[in-house]
């Protein structure tokens, strides 16, 4: 595939984030971040743009970086990116009872990553941190304390009237 | 002897008159849990009642401080006001107020913010008599919740950059080195070695162009300290890299931090703008012949990248891959480059060692392992937090003094140290001291120092499963025994917790662990039979009892469970029907309800509902 044959995605938002970073290999890490943020994801066309474009890189190294990291997707994330923490304190104090409200209220089986309409995006993560707020939830980098099924069942409900469902 | 453009000690009391000039400083904790917990709100509050304060008796005016992390998480939002010798824990927006006019305008402390302890029931005014903190020895946290983070004038009021002041002027990189090394601090990344020898082998390669980098990838979960260090007192870390730079002759610098640490890396770039513009950093420093820049790079998630080659790797902007040691990373690191790798909690004592010697810091802690040693104390303790105590401290202390024993009064289990690389510890190691080489001899490490407690009611078997899942999910691919040997001890362990497993698989369990540690090249290979090993030595009659008796003895291990309606109790209500998520229970209306154990995903839910409390789990 060539570079010219790419229309799906705007190639001149790539080149400003490549640019803002100069064109650096050692920036690839920093640049996927960024398109990630513009993308809520890494759309294939735009990684084989990067990798056809920077020196130094080819789409399969791209490709490569992207798949390792736990932070890219290379599907895309919900309007509410909701992280379940399952770092071992978390564990302990009952993070799964959470995660599995949460599914249960989304409809966001085992395996998936977005409710149907593509407004939520469920992940666990290995540690936040906060482990003295054990379990711990984040949605869109806000943090909810000591969760509980029925407390994140309120928060959701709150969302989701929000939406108009 | 170099001379200087700033006179470092003209700064700091510069600047400790300033806060003098604060009048009444409130602080209020504005790290990751306190900001949770809606401290930004209370800080808003203070600053608005604090915008008339000509009603102030002792002050002519009130100032509000932003600090970083205290360590007392689980109280937070929590407010120190250090004048008025209290620490209110629990604080939400609406008790602002009365914080305000009762105690702050009135001198009437409000008691009911105040912490109790837990033994006497009693409340506690002054933080140093909180038992979380009575115990303590805060060095390299010190600062952490006393300053306002993201300033570098209150940075310099206690005493911040006065090291690096003092070994550019004194001009003797060596004797830099020297005196690290007389100090006996070691690496707190989690291997423990000696921070002074990992100086001079960089040192020996001076010349061309060398590196410092910063690990901040603090991976393991259940450990937060360098997030605190960095959230709290950032300038210390800055100080510390700068002074390893002039001490190994390196120009440049990376901070390696997760990008799950936004505030952290949003305080470290601010504080690096401060350093920069009062010439602490950059071009010339205070103008000598010493320059220093400092990176941050964010790292996107990969726990192995807190392996130095690996780290190294991942600010190439390469997939985060260990490489074989050697070449170490002293001799070729960092784009080929002598690099000196430190982590967080080791850069943040430099400074420290530098102002107060050597033998202060040899004074502290025991003969292997000298100084203090940050941990973070989380799971079924009652005082979680992070915590700071000198190397040698017992568990015991650690778990029951500071940590004020186990919640709810269940007993003590286990506690998992050094995380997914670590092992347990049981009763009998309560009285162990907790520094590098008697953890090893116990078959656990100090790693990062995290440390989770574990009560009756874990399964130990479920533990070691879950830290599997974690090693095999992380482990990065490149040596085929821990990428093959992790998933396929992970098959066996969840086996075993579905009850389905056989007594010979402990010992292709034990003969895996072994294969792993010794077919990989890095330490997450290395380390990720540890949690198997440990629960297997210790808690072998819990693995036992899955396969053998098809019972787990905490009663966590769903497949093991059974839930079911005793008809004697149940009046036919419905109600847990109606709660099941899965249909499992059968009901005619007035009769005896059942479950049905085929549909049965054993989540209790309708444990709880049940008005007559006629459902029970065995």
């Amino acid at each position: 595939m060539t570079v010219d044959s790419l229309h799906k995605i705007d190639t001149s938002k790539l080149d400003e984030i490549i640019n803002q970073y100069e064109g650096k290999k050692s920036n690839l890490i920093a640049i996927l971040q960024k398109v990630q943020e513009v993308y809520r994801y890494l759309p294939e066309d735009a990684m084989i743009y990067i990798g056809t474009k920077m020196e130094g890189l080819s789409p399969a190294t791209v490709f490569g970086v992207a798949t390792f990291y736990a932070q890219f997707s290379l599907e895309p994330k919900g309007k509410y990116e909701i992280k379940v923490c399952d770092g071992t304190a978390c564990h302990v104090r009952g993070s799964m009872p959470v995660l599995n409200a949460i599914r249960n209220k989304l409809k966001i089986q085992e395996g998936k990553l977005t409710s149907d309409n593509g407004l939520f995006s469920l992940e666990t993560v290995s540690c936040l941190g906060a482990c003295g707020l054990a379990p711990v939830c984040v949605i869109n980098e806000k943090v909810y304390p000591q969760m509980t099924s029925d407390a994140i069942s309120m928060i959701l409900d709150t969302l989701l009237k929000e939406e108009g469902i | 002897m170099a001379n200087l453009n700033i006179n470092i000690l003209e700064e700091q009391n510069k600047a400790q008159q300033h806060i003098k000039e604060q009048g009444l400083r409130v602080l209020v904790c504005a790290g990751t849990g306190c900001v949770a917990n809606g401290s930004l709100k209370v800080i808003e509050k203070f600053r608005e009642l604090g915008a008339n304060v000509s009603t102030l008796t002792d002050y002519d005016k009130m100032t509000i401080v932003p600090t970083g992390c205290h360590g007392f998480c689980e109280k937070g939002v929590l407010v120190i006001i250090p004048d008025k010798h209290v620490t209110y824990v629990k604080v939400k927006e609406s008790d602002v107020e009365e914080i305000f006019e009762s105690h702050i305008k009135n001198g009437k402390p409000v008691e009911r913010l105040l912490y109790t302890d837990p033994k006497t029931g009693e409340h506690v005014h002054k933080n140093d008599d909180i038992n979380f903190y009575a115990k303590q020895t805060r060095t390299a946290l010190k600062n952490c919740g006393k300053i306002n983070a993201e300033s570098i004038e209150e940075a310099i009021a206690v005493r911040g950059y006065e090291a690096l002041a003092k070994v550019i002027e004194e001009n003797n990189p060596d004797g830099v080195i020297d005196t690290i090394t007389k100090s006996g601090l070691r690496g707190r990344g989690g291997g423990g070695f000696p921070t002074g020898m990992k100086w001079k082998f960089t040192a020996a390669n001076k010349g061309g162009k060398s590196y410092v980098v910063c690990n901040g990838d603090e991976g393991d979960p259940g450990a937060f300290m360098d997030r605190s260090v960095m959230e709290g007192d950032p300038h210390k870390l800055l100080e510390g890299m700068a002074i390893a730079g002039f001490a190994v002759g390196a120009d440049e610098a990376y901070i390696y931090v997760r990008a799950e640490y936004p505030l952290a890396i949003k305080r470290l770039r601010k504080a690096i703008a401060d350093a920069e513009a009062n010439n602490f950093l950059g071009k010339n420093i205070m103008g000598s012949d010493f320059s220093f820049t400092i990176h941050i790079k964010e790292g996107a998630g990969a726990f192995v990248c807190g392996e130095e080659t690996a780290l190294i790797a991942s600010i190439e902007g390469e997939r985060g891959m260990p490489r074989p040691k050697p070449p170490f990373p002293a001799n070729k690191g960092l784009f080929g480059r002598p690099t000196l790798i430190n982590n967080v909690e080791t850069l943040a004592n430099v400074p420290l060692i530098i102002l107060n010697g050597a033998e202060w810091f040899a004074s502290m802690g025991c003969e292997s392992s000298k100084g203090t040693k940050t941990f973070a104390l989380t799971g079924e303790v009652n005082n979680t937090g992070l915590i700071e105590v000198p190397m040698g401290t017992t568990l015991r202390e650690i778990i029951f003094d500071i940590g004020g024993g186990i919640r709810g009064g269940k007993k003590f289990k286990a506690v998992q140290i050094g995380g997914p690389s670590g092992g347990c510890l049981t009763e009998e190691h309560l009285d162990i001291s907790m520094d590098y080489d008697s953890l090893i001899k116990a078959g656990a490490m100090v790693g990062s120092g995290g440390l989770v407690v574990m009560a009756e009611d874990t399964c130990m078997v479920e533990v070691a499963r879950f830290f599997m899942n974690f090693t095999k999910n992380e482990s990065c691919g490149k040596c085929v025994p821990c990428r093959e040997g992790t998933k396929n001890m992970l098959k066996i362990l969840e086996k075993i917790v579905k009850g389905k497993g056989e007594m010979s698989d402990l010992d292709t369990l034990e003969e895996l662990a072994y294969a792993v540690k010794d077919g990989s090249l890095c330490g997450l290979g290395k380390t990720a039979p540890n949690p198997v090993l440990s629960t297997l030595k210790y808690f072998r009659d819990e693995y036992v009892a899955h396969i053998r008796d098809h019972k787990c003895p905490a009663g966590v291990c769903t497949a093991m469970k059974k839930i079911s309606i005793n008809p004697d109790i149940c009046k036919g209500c419905t109600k847990c029907a109606r709660t099941c998520p899965v249909g499992a229970i059968e009901v005619t209306v007035k009769n005896p309800h059942k479950i049905d154990q085929t549909k049965c995903i054993k989540c209790e839910a309708c444990l709880n509902s049940c008005p007559f409390k006629a459902i029970s789990k065995e």
